[in-house]
């Protein structure tokens, strides 16, 4: 007590009336520091997309919209398009999510409703560090462990039974495809819909289960309402998933098998916008090569900006919906 | 009619439990194949990787394709230099951001930075890696050491700015307000006194930065590239971790994979020693986060 007392009458009233300036100048001097700080932000991103877009003018020029739907992509002859990159990218994201969804899902509702105390601070914790663990580590175990283990339990009997009546898995079965890729994007975007589906369930008000447990429900069917209630929410964390595993590049080009051909069967390589440029940026050599990579990361870019920007938008209606409870 | 809705039979009564029932079961199933994969993931790193945690995996360089043995020394500094660098930009710059959204920006101003932010933890760090390349890489005409940390710079500056920002808007009103009152200065208030308030969990945001930035690969792919020797100059091509664990594992040798695996281990340590650390001073500053 006597401490804090002598720091506040000495120190700051002393400063204030010996050196009036200090006050002004330093006030002026560090809200400017802050300011271009802020500045210095919102610019970033504008000078990523402008350079982008600067960077793949002349593979626009050369092209033009058809870069978007053509399949064929030879350096040599300098023909560039990008339809097996967008139909690869939206594949393994798309199956990737329906692997990921229910169980996100499920997971986030166990870690609001029903597990308490701490079981549910370490399964957040153990969530946290799942979406910690670096992309290429996940590459690392996906290429000698996940990969194999597809092949064989799953990717040869699905192949061996149904290969025949069904051309998604039609054979010849190989171990990096599109499958494995869609598996270790499912792991990656698991943790991120989970913490921000929790977070919106944490957002749902306290009354509405008493509400629905008071009527007479059982929990499972109070969960069922606060679902409901959070379900743009919840739509919200799974589009902030789907732009995670639009983006997501090393994991995936470790076991895609990096083929630039549209193959129908799942069990067959494929190849992703992010890492057609993470295998080729290096070895482009021609200026048309580099800008055609730098197009497919404008397609890249404007695609996530808008995917994160509707994920946003839905998860902070919901947030300010409830805030005021 | 009537009473027999008020009072149903007894098998809508049993069905409604068991339907219950099914439900807790599922969801507390999908919480353990959801944390399935990172088990797998740790155990199979450590099975791996520990065999190749050598002497000579820390101290030596890469040997020559072929050889057998070396080890990854120049890409372990080479990642400390590069998100070394990389922080001294992005921290000052994310803790000023963060402290200019929270303490002097407009509502809207505020509102656009925070969106501005989200947008930007959302992108797919190899277009970062992009811009650096024709930012940084173009005019000077060769990989650098700079170019690596532009990029991981710039993956780094969101997470600073939004926990900075976050942890700077709990602390109470009544302590800006008092520190004014006393006619301190107001740089001196937020420096001196809100900062310090907030110590802990902008040193949490510095180490997910850090974290984060330390395993990324993708930006360095064709920024910092690699480099089997040491580097001399930070204007030349450089080693990283997580390429070198790239550039290994998917090689054909057998003994390239063994050091990929323990890269792996050494980042996986590194990012769950940094999570625990920041679970543990998160938990200590808990009160400020209760109402």
């Amino acid at each position: 007590m006597a401490a804090e007392v002598s720091s506040v009458r000495t120190v700051p009233q002393g400063r204030r009336f010996a050196y009036p300036w200090r006050g002004a100048v330093g006030n002026t001097v560090f809200f400017g520091l802050c300011l271009i700080a802020g500045i210095v932000v919102l610019l970033t991103l504008l000078a990523v997309i402008a350079q982008l877009v600067v960077e793949s003018r002349p593979s626009i020029e050369a092209f033009g919209i058809g870069f978007l739907t053509r399949s064929v992509w030879d350096p040599v002859a300098e023909e560039f398009g990008a339809l097996p990159f967008i139909y690869g990218t939206l594949v393994s994201s798309l199956l990737a999510l329906l692997l990921a969804v229910p169980l996100s899902i499920g997971a986030a509702v166990f870690l609001v409703e029903i597990a308490r105390g701490w079981v549910r601070s370490v399964l957040s914790f153990l969530i946290e560090a799942l979406a910690a663990v670096p992309s290429v580590v996940y590459g690392v175990w996906g290429i000698f462990v996940l990969v194999p283990w597809l092949l064989e339990h799953v990717s040869m009997p699905l192949a061996e039974t149904w290969g025949e009546a069904i051309p998604l898995v039609a054979p010849p079965a190989t171990g990096p495809s599109m499958l494995s890729a869609a598996v270790i994007l499912a792991i990656m975007v698991t943790p991120i819909i989970t913490s921000v589906a929790r977070d919106v369930l944490l957002a749902i008000p306290r009354a509405q289960r008493e509400a629905a447990l008071a009527l007479g429900s059982t929990r499972w069917e109070a969960i069922r309402t606060v679902i409901g209630t959070a379900r743009w929410g919840i739509f919200g964390a799974i589009i902030l998933g789907l732009g995670r595993a639009l983006g997501e590049t090393m994991a995936v080009t470790m076991v895609i098998g990096n083929d630039p051909s549209i193959h129908t069967s799942l069990l067959q390589p494929a190849y992703t916008l992010a890492s057609v440029i993470a295998n080729e940026f290096t070895e482009a050599t021609t200026p048309l090569y580099v800008s055609a990579l730098i197009e497919i990361g404008l397609v890249l870019l404007l695609t996530t900006l808008v995917v994160n920007i509707v994920a946003r938008l839905l998860v902070w209606s919901i947030a300010r919906r409830y805030s005021q409870q | 009619m009537i009473e027999r809705r008020l009072q149903p039979s007894p098998w809508v009564e049993y069905r409604r439990r068991i339907v219950n029932a099914l439900g807790h079961g599922v969801v507390a199933l999908a919480t353990v194949v959801v944390l399935f994969p990172l088990i797998a993931v740790i155990w199979y790193t450590l099975r791996e990787g520990i065999p190749g945690l050598t002497w000579d995996f820390f101290t030596q360089l890469p040997k020559p394709v072929g050889e057998v043995g070396g080890g990854m020394a120049n890409a372990i500094v080479g990642s400390g230099i590069v998100v070394g660098l990389a922080s001294l930009v992005a921290i000052p710059l994310g803790i000023l951001a963060g402290i200019f959204i929270s303490e002097y920006a407009s509502a809207r101003l505020a509102a656009a930075i925070r969106f501005v932010t989200e947008v930007m933890l959302g992108l797919p760090s190899i277009l970062l890696g992009i811009f650096a390349y024709a930012v940084v890489v173009k005019p000077i005409g060769h990989f650098s050491a700079y170019a690596g940390a532009a990029a991981l710079a710039i993956v780094m500056l969101p997470i600073v700015i939004k926990t900075t920002e976050e942890i700077l808007r709990l602390v109470p009103r009544h302590i800006r307000e008092a520190g004014l009152a006393l006619g301190i200065p107001q740089w001196v208030v937020v420096l001196r006194i809100i900062l310090r308030a907030a110590s802990r969990g902008i040193v949490t945001g510095i180490l997910l930065a850090v974290a984060r930035a330390a395993g990324e690969t993708a930006p360095l792919l064709f920024t910092a590239l690699n480099n089997r020797f040491w580097h001399t100059t930070l204007d030349q091509p450089i080693a990283t971790l997580p390429v070198q664990i790239f550039t290994y594992a998917v090689a054909p040798y057998e003994d390239w994979h063994r050091q990929a695996w323990a890269g792996a281990l050494v980042l996986i340590g590194l990012v769950l020693v940094l999570s625990i650390v920041l679970r543990l001073v998160v938990s200590r500053t808990h009160f400020e986060h209760e109402q």
